[in-house]
């Protein structure tokens, strides 16, 4: 029998349905290997005594027959979820010691379909990222990197900012872990661990509960290593949620029931404005094999134009900083959190912000409160909102004469840390496929799609029309199968 | 656009962060960077378009006006880094 840590979702729910296994067995299997991972720095928190009795609960679940969806599979926390009664931080000093008293919506749709929860992940500080490097807890080393844990040739990133949910999966320390993607944080981080990742339609999971970066942006989505694990996780996280006012009151479909194979016929769009300056040429190619994939399949492939890919990122440089500047004000050292004391209450205002918000989320935050001052809120923030349509416009017509977009996941293979770190522009650079589509508020997918030279994994990215998961998850199963990607990372718990 | 350190001191001071004097050369250096990245925006034509309110197609929705929730002021204060009587505690502000 496969190892209890190597077993996908669709796998580990069969085994607990023939009881070959008991959800206790496989929860304590994953217990130890998230002990194995500790030298990557991945959890922030972890829970096993949680994860043996929530396991304990759903082999009585089972038992009495009336086990939900996700019945038993241990899975990890972003911590930027709040959990209730254990400590949510978003990787920031200014967070410490909070220990919400309330539940996020996702999570706790995902322990009432059964799931188990085995700890809370690693991530840049206040998701604001692409490396996972930023938090006040320390980087996330990727099991990609080479060497023996702890004398790593290199250390290499996991991407981010959702990079511990991605290497805990990578690393099989769990089944699955949630994401949160504002420009990339879910998708990024699984193409550079060979792993699954949806950023769904903006408005599919609810926000309540999940600590705010930049509330138009940010979606929360599965991460698995596959794409029918992804699918079974996507509907346990999706709904509707009152308490959040941009969620929509929308059926969530059966995701599993959508991967048929079948994408004959389907028109798949290849945006030219993505052949940018600085893909690498393997990434070149393997978008060339991506598209050779699904033409063999049956699909057709049709050249669309997104004429303002180009001025995404600016725009979300824009956007995503001056929504944070605002989301970020509540962190005042008077309802939780670190507390600096200063001599009157605004010093200890900018005390405790000065001596809780790490680097990049300062700069962040100091460029939104520029963007949004008096006498530049028009030349900037507006200007970028129009842009933002502008982006949307593009897709609203390439999506005229095709069902469904492929393109690479991100320019290169996953860096070195230390690399790329000097200059913030250079380091933005990473999300360049990614950021258009969550401001235009699209579902994409990425899968791993193979290795490339340097031994470490690349993905694809497929981008969906609004709600339509289902031919995203259809289209990604067939690359998945195509590209046949098996290949382990060095280290696996 | 290049921001100089008063000015990166006079946002510094309108988003509550204490940035050292020492800092602010640095810091001024990385925002202008950024801000002359956005600069290319200038290159988009914008004439008549609308800027995004939100990418998702529907209104907000309404709901009654009325309580809901709440009545548990214990567990709201329960993270509070100093709270007494009901309230949260914070320097003092009027003389």
């Amino acid at each position: 029998m496969t190892a209890l840590t190597h077993l996908t979702m669709a796998e580990a729910l069969d085994g607990l349905a023939k009881k070959d296994f008991t959800a206790v067995e496989l929860t304590e299997a994953h217990v130890r290997a998230v002990e194995a991972v500790r030298p990557f720095n991945i959890f922030i928190t972890e829970t096993p005594d949680a994860a043996l009795s929530m396991a304990k609960a759903s082999d009585e679940r089972r038992a009495q027959g009336s086990a939900g969806p996700m019945d038993g599979l241990p899975i990890a926390v972003k911590d930027l979820f709040c959990t209730k009664g254990v400590s949510t931080t978003a990787g920031s000093h200014i967070l410490d010691g909070f220990k919400p008293e309330y539940e996020s919506t996702v999570t706790s749709q995902l322990w009432r379909d059964g799931a188990v929860m085995l700890g809370k992940v690693n991530l840049d500080e206040f998701a604001m990222g692409s490396a996972t490097i930023t938090a006040h807890q320390g980087e996330t080393v990727s099991p990609w990197s080479p060497g023996a844990p702890g004398a790593w040739e290199k250390k290499i990133v996991a991407g981010g900012s959702s990079g511990g949910s991605a290497a805990v999966i990578a690393a099989r320390a769990a089944l699955g872990a949630t994401g949160t993607d504002t420009g990339g944080s879910i998708r990024q981080p699984a193409g550079y661990t060979g792993t699954v990742g949806i950023k769904p339609t903006y408005g599919r999971c609810s926000r309540w509960g999940i600590v705010a970066y930049a509330s138009s942006l940010d979606q929360a989505g599965p991460m698995t290593r596959t794409v029918e694990d992804a699918a079974i996780m996507l509907r346990s996280m999706c709904g509707f949620d009152p308490k959040d006012s941009t969620s929509v009151d929308m059926p969530v479909p059966d995701f599993r029931a959508a991967l048929t194979g079948d994408i004959r016929g389907l028109r798949v769009g290849i945006p030219k404005e993505y052949r940018v300056e600085g893909l690498s040429a393997e990434i070149a190619a393997l978008w060339d094999q991506g598209i050779a994939w699904l033409k063999e399949a049956g699909a057709e492939p049709v050249e669309v134009s997104l004429p303002h890919t180009k001025y995404a990122l600016a725009a979300y440089y824009i956007i995503a900083p001056a929504e944070a500047s605002s989301n970020l004000a509540r962190y005042d050292g008077v309802r939780y959190g670190l507390r600096v004391e200063g001599g009157n209450l605004k010093e200890m205002y900018e005390n405790t912000r000065g001596a809780g918000f790490g680097k990049e989320v300062q700069r962040r935050i100091l460029i939104g409160t520029y963007v949004l001052s008096a006498g530049y809120y028009d030349a900037y923030y507006n200007k970028a909102r129009q842009v933002r349509t502008r982006i949307k416009w593009d897709f609203d017509e390439a999506f005229k004469s095709c069902d469904v977009i492929l393109t690479p996941t991100a320019p290169s293979t996953p860096f070195a840390i230390g690399e790329k770190m000097d200059d913030p522009v250079q380091m933005y650079l990473n999300d360049v496929f990614t950021v258009p589509i969550n401001l235009a508020g699209l579902p994409a997918m990425s899968v791993p799609a193979g290795l490339g030279a340097d031994g470490l994994p690349l993905g694809l990215q497929l981008i969906g029309r609004p709600f339509d998961e289902e031919t995203l998850l259809r289209v990604g199963q067939v690359v998945e199968k195509a590209a046949n990607f098996t290949a382990l990372p060095p280290f696996v718990a | 656009m290049s921001l100089d350190k008063a000015t990166v001191a006079k946002i510094a001071h309108l988003a509550r962060i204490k940035v050292p004097d020492e800092e602010l050369e640095s810091l001024a250096g990385e925002l202008s960077q950024i801000l002359t990245f956005v600069e290319q925006l200038n290159e988009v034509d914008t004439k008549d378009v609308p800027p995004m309110t939100s990418v998702a197609a529907q209104k907000l929705r309404r709901r009654k006006d009325e309580v809901t929730d709440g009545g548990y002021a214990a567990q709201v204060l329960s993270n509070g880094p100093e709270t007494a009587e009901g309230f949260y505690v914070v320097p003092k502000v009027v003389e």
